[in-house]
This record gives structure tokens, C-alpha cells and sequence, in this order.
């Protein structure tokens, strides 16, 4: 394999940057085919489920906005996806809770972590109107009442003023661009801070006697070791 | 550092790992996820389907409730109704105007919705009907009567249908003022109500047609997606009220969670829906800016987890990790290999 190419000019922008995200997450660190042995635990499965679940979330939605936010109610095929929809909303809720709470009983912002816990707690949180708006742009009587009793809060804090919930058209955008990208960035910030920070390790980690107790690391050999380990 | 920044800066002797590695397949174990949520999705939607109640229309609403239909408009027209006493951002009354201690936000933000449930609701949709001499007749008697006058004729002919409607949310006798006649409805007023009949009977009509609900969608312009007039009326009524009850939506039936059917709404919003059931913010007339300062504050704590001296530490002397890495702390247990 040929070496790469010197960059023509070291000082533009361009290389600073590319130079900076690969000394952030090196590729072996962004895709990394191995882990610390202590991440063993059928609680890891519930972060990459609740990524799987927003994968099939918006799937589904694309398939709606496609056709656009009536055509589910007068189709069978709209309606099946539809119930997608709602039904990997439901799941997405429910795996990203456990895994909040997984996260929790880890301690999982230790080691200069915080970053990892406040990303994913911002997006539990902008997950919810993201769901709200969803309610409200059903076109059913569910988003009737749902919009007409939730506008009362809204109101009550002024936020009504600016984010009408009666207002299907603002809703509906709402619901189909603008939360969606806020919780995918959310979701792609959060992922790319645990592959930078690593898996955080277990309490009363002593990292002596493990490493001399432990024979080397085998095949594959270990990942450059995770940036901010150290609070 | 300062004392706050000592507080803040929890102690953390979290050591990079310098242990064994084993084999992991990010991309696989995503991809199986991925099916795994998709096969999920698909099982549940085969089993349970998604709720979808037709929505209810102004046009239902006054067939099917003539009496509640006519008590809510007159109210509209006497800026007697939910709405029209409502306050910001709709108008600039004060009932349902929240506050905590200093804080207004909702007077703050003012008024960017109006509505004016005279015109809007009422006198509006009736000037879209043509060739009524008697309408023409009776709208012009009243836009040229004194506001006073309006109101006591709204008030005469308000007054029956509201002894009505109390008398049947008692479950007492109404008194024989208000009947129903021919999808028409008669009221004895004890004082004149002066060219209000006819105008309520004629918006009773219209509504009928489906004219009010598409009058109340009526914008500067010709594509429009704002719910907001037909939405609020509507909720001035009992229809919708009446629908949700029978579903379990209202807020003393935790509605905030629930969705039409036995389906599970938003299960997430239960320690917000919980706050209403609670006093003081069970009676409180400020229970939703109270309940939404709760839930701020609650999820502004709940983002700083890691910054909060107490909560950050309730992880390491409850030892549930213990079962999370129980495989780790076994093998750090085990007596050493010998070779």
C-alpha cells in the first residue's frame, strides 16, 4: 500500500479538519472488531437496539411522508405502515429507558464521560416532543384532543405562542424534519462520543491488578486506548 | 477552583482499560438489531394494528348534539365561552392566564393567535349565507345594537340551555325550556333575546351543512393548514369531551398517557401526567405552568446527573453493577491460571 499523500497546503482548513476528526476517532476506533472483556451483559444490546428502533422509526415515517399524511388512513398499506410507526415508537421508548437506566446504575459518565450521559439524556428529552408532534399530526381524533388539551400547557408557559398545537401544517413539519434531524444528531453526537471515550469500565477498575493478572490481550489486538480515560 | 467547581467535579478514579479484548462485530450486531426491531414491529402491528378514531366535525357535532352546538355558539357570541375568555395568545382576556410567583411568560408572549369568537365563530360563517332576508335582518339589529344590548340578548337566550346542560350533567329534570324540533332548536327565553334566535338558528343550520367548518377555515389565503378556529370551538362544546371520557383521555384519567382504544399512547409522559394528580396542582388554576417548572427542573437534574453530588453516587453503594459485569468480577475472583 502506497503511503498517503503529503497535504499540497498543511494550513488549509480542509486538513486541519480531517486531521482533527482522525486524531479524534481513528477508523480502528470508530469500527472497532473488539472490546474490553467486562462488556459481557445483555444490557449493552439495549443502546444498539434503540438505534435499531429509531432506524425503523424513520423508515417508516419516510414511507409515510412519501405519501403523504392522509394516505394512511384510507389504505391498508398505509395503515400497516402506520402501526410500524407507532409500534417502533413504542419500542424505541421503551429500549432507550432501560438503557438510560443501565447507563445509570453503570455510572456511565465516569472517566470524562459526562458528555455521553448528557447527549443521550437530551435526546430522551427531545424524543418527546418529537412523539408529540407526531400525536397531534394524526389527522384522527387522537390528535383532536391530544392537540386541543395539550395547548393549555403550552400556553401556560407562552411557548403556544410560537408552537401552535392546533396548527397541524407547523406540526406536521415539526414532526417530519425538524425534531427528526435534532434527534439524529442527538444520536449520531452520542455515538461518536462513546467510540471516542470508550465503554466505560467497572467500578474499582484496578487497572494493576488486572494487567498483571490478565494474560496479553489477544487477537484483535486492542484499540488505541480511549482519549479522556482520566477524569 | 472554586468551592462550587470542587462540588461539581466529582472524584473519579476510572482508569483506562488495560485488560483483555475479545472479538465484537459492531456492524453484525446492528444489523441483527435492526432485524430483530423490524421483526418486533411487524409482529405487534400483525397483532395489534394502530388505533385510528375518525375525527369528529362541526357538522357531526351539530347534528348529533343540536343543543350543545347552539350552547357554545351563543356563548361564543356573548364572549362567554372557553375561548373567548381564555386570554393570550388567542385574545386578551385573563380566565385561563397562568402564573408562578413573578413569572407571566404566557401575558409575556401576548396575543399571536387572535380570536374574536363573535366574528370568528359566529357573525362570520352567518354573513356567508346568502339570500336570508330575515338573517340580513337580524345581523344587521344586531351589529347596530350597543354592547350591552348584545350581551343581555345572549344572556336571555344562553340562560335556558345552560340550566339545561347543568340540569343533565346532574342527572335532574330539565326544565322545559329548551326542546328539539325537527333538528331545530326552540328556546323559551323569559326575556327578549332579540334577533339571536334567528341567528343561532341559522348557524345551527349551516353547521348542519358542514358551512361553519369550512368557513372557520377560511385564510388570507387559498391553501391553509391552521386547525386552530374549528379546533377551539369544537372544544367549547361537549362532543369531543364526551368522545374522550369514553376512551380514558381526560387528565383525571391519566389521559395524558393514553391514546383512543387499549393502545399505549405516550407511557413515557407518566411522571408529567402524574404531577396533575397530585395537590396542590390537582385544583391549582396554574397546574400546567406548575407541572411544566416541575418537569424543567426535573429534566434539567436528570441531564447533570453526573454533575450532581448525592444522585452521581447512588450507582456505586447500590451494587447493581455487580450483575451488570458479573462475568468481570468473577474472573477478577477466580484464583490466577497457572501455566
Amino acid at each position: 500500500m502506497s503511503a498517503p499523500p503529503t497535504p499540497l497546503r498543511p494550513s488549509s482548513w480542509t486538513v486541519r479538519v480531517r486531521e482533527a476528526a482522525v486524531e479524534a476517532l481513528p477508523p480502528e476506533r470508530l469500527l472497532p472488531d473488539g472490546q474490553p472483556t467486562y462488556v459481557a451483559s445483555w444490557i449493552y444490546v439495549f443502546g444498539v437496539a434503540s438505534i435499531a428502533s429509531l432506524i425503523v422509526i424513520v423508515t417508516s415515517g419516510s414511507i409515510l411522508a412519501l405519501k403523504g399524511p392522509a394516505w394512511w388512513h384510507y389504505t391498508g398499506v398505509g395503515h400497516f405502515f402506520n402501526s410500524i410507526h407507532l409500534w417502533s415508537v413504542e419500542l424505541f421508548f421503551f429500549v432507550m429507558v432501560v438503557h438510560l437506566w443501565g447507563k445509570y446504575w453503570m455510572a456511565a459518565w465516569r472517566g470524562g464521560r459526562t458528555r455521553v450521559w448528557v447527549t443521550g439524556a437530551i435526546t430522551f428529552l427531545v424524543a418527546v416532543p418529537t412523539a408529540l408532534t407526531g400525536y397531534v399530526s394524526q389527522q384522527n381524533f387522537d390528535a383532536q384532543w391530544i392537540s386541543t388539551q395539550a395547548k393549555d400547557a403550552m400556553n401556560s408557559v407562552g411557548v403556544g405562542s410560537f408552537f401552535n398545537l392546533t396548527n397541524f401544517g407547523q406540526m406536521y413539519s415539526y414532526h417530519v424534519l425538524l425534531l427528526p434531524v435534532a434527534v439524529i444528531a442527538l444520536v449520531i453526537a452520542h455515538v461518536l462520543l462513546v467510540r471516542r471515550h470508550g465503554v466505560v469500565p467497572p467500578f474499582e477498575l484496578d487497572a494493576q491488578r488486572v494487567s498483571s493478572r490478565a494474560p496479553a490481550p489477544e487477537s484483535p489486538p486492542a484499540p488505541p486506548a480511549p482519549a479522556g480515560g482520566q477524569s | 477552583m472554586s468551592r462550587l467547581g470542587d462540588l461539581l467535579k466529582s472524584k473519579d478514579d476510572t482508569q483506562p482499560w488495560k485488560g483483555r479484548y475479545a472479538h465484537y462485530d459492531l456492524v453484525k450486531e446492528a444489523s441483527i438489531a435492526v432485524g430483530v426491531i423490524t421483526l418486533l414491529a411487524i409482529l405487534l402491528t400483525v397483532l395489534l394494528s394502530s388505533p385510528d378514531d375518525k375525527p369528529s366535525t362541526i357538522a357531526q357535532w351539530s347534528q348529533q348534539k343540536p343543543a350543545d352546538f347552539v350552547t357554545a355558539a351563543v356563548k361564543e357570541l356573548d364572549g362567554a365561552s372557553g375561548t373567548a375568555e381564555y386570554g393570550p395568545p388567542y385574545n386578551h382576556n385573563s380566565t385561563s392566564v397562568q402564573h408562578f410567583l413573578l413569572l407571566h411568560p404566557q401575558r409575556w408572549l401576548g396575543v399571536s393567535h387572535p380570536i374574536d369568537t363573535e366574528k370568528d365563530f359566529v357573525v362570520g360563517p352567518l354573513e356567508t349565507i346568502p339570500n336570508d332576508p330575515a338573517l340580513t335582518a337580524a345581523l344587521a339589529q344586531y351589529k347596530a345594537a350597543p354592547e350591552k344590548q348584545k350581551k343581555e340578548w345572549a344572556e336571555a337566550y344562553a340562560k335556558p340551555l345552560e340550566e339545561t346542560a347543568t340540569a343533565e350533567e346532574e342527572k335532574k329534570a330539565p326544565p322545559n325550556t329548551v326542546s328539539e324540533s325537527n333538528g331545530t332548536v326552540i328556546v323559551k327565553t323569559s326575556g327578549s333575546a332579540g334577533p339571536v334566535p334567528v341567528m343561532m338558528a341559522r348557524l345551527l343550520a349551516l353547521a348542519k351543512s358542514g358551512g361553519v367548518d369550512g368557513s372557520l377555515l377560511t385564510s388570507k389565503q387559498f391553501f391553509q393548514t391552521d386547525y386552530t378556529k374549528p379546533l377551539l370551538f369544537m372544544a367549547d362544546g361537549g362532543l369531543l369531551a364526551e368522545r374522550a371520557e369514553g376512551q380514558h383521555l381526560l387528565g383525571k384519567q391519566w389521559g395524558l398517557m393514553n391514546e383512543t382504544g387499549s393502545y399505549p399512547g405516550q407511557p413515557w409522559l407518566w411522571l408529567y401526567a402524574l404531577w396533575y394528580q397530585v395537590e396542590p396542582m390537582k385544583s391549582s388554576p396554574n397546574a400546567d405552568i406548575q407541572v411544566l417548572l416541575i418537569m424543567s427542573v426535573l429534566s434539567l437534574a436528570f441531564i447533570c446527573v453526573p454533575l450532581i453530588p448525592g444522585v452521581r453516587s447512588i450507582p456505586r453503594r447500590i451494587p447493581i453493577y455487580r450483575l451488570i459485569w458479573r462475568e468481570h468480577y468473577r474472573s477478577l475472583e477466580a484464583p490466577p491460571e497457572t501455566s
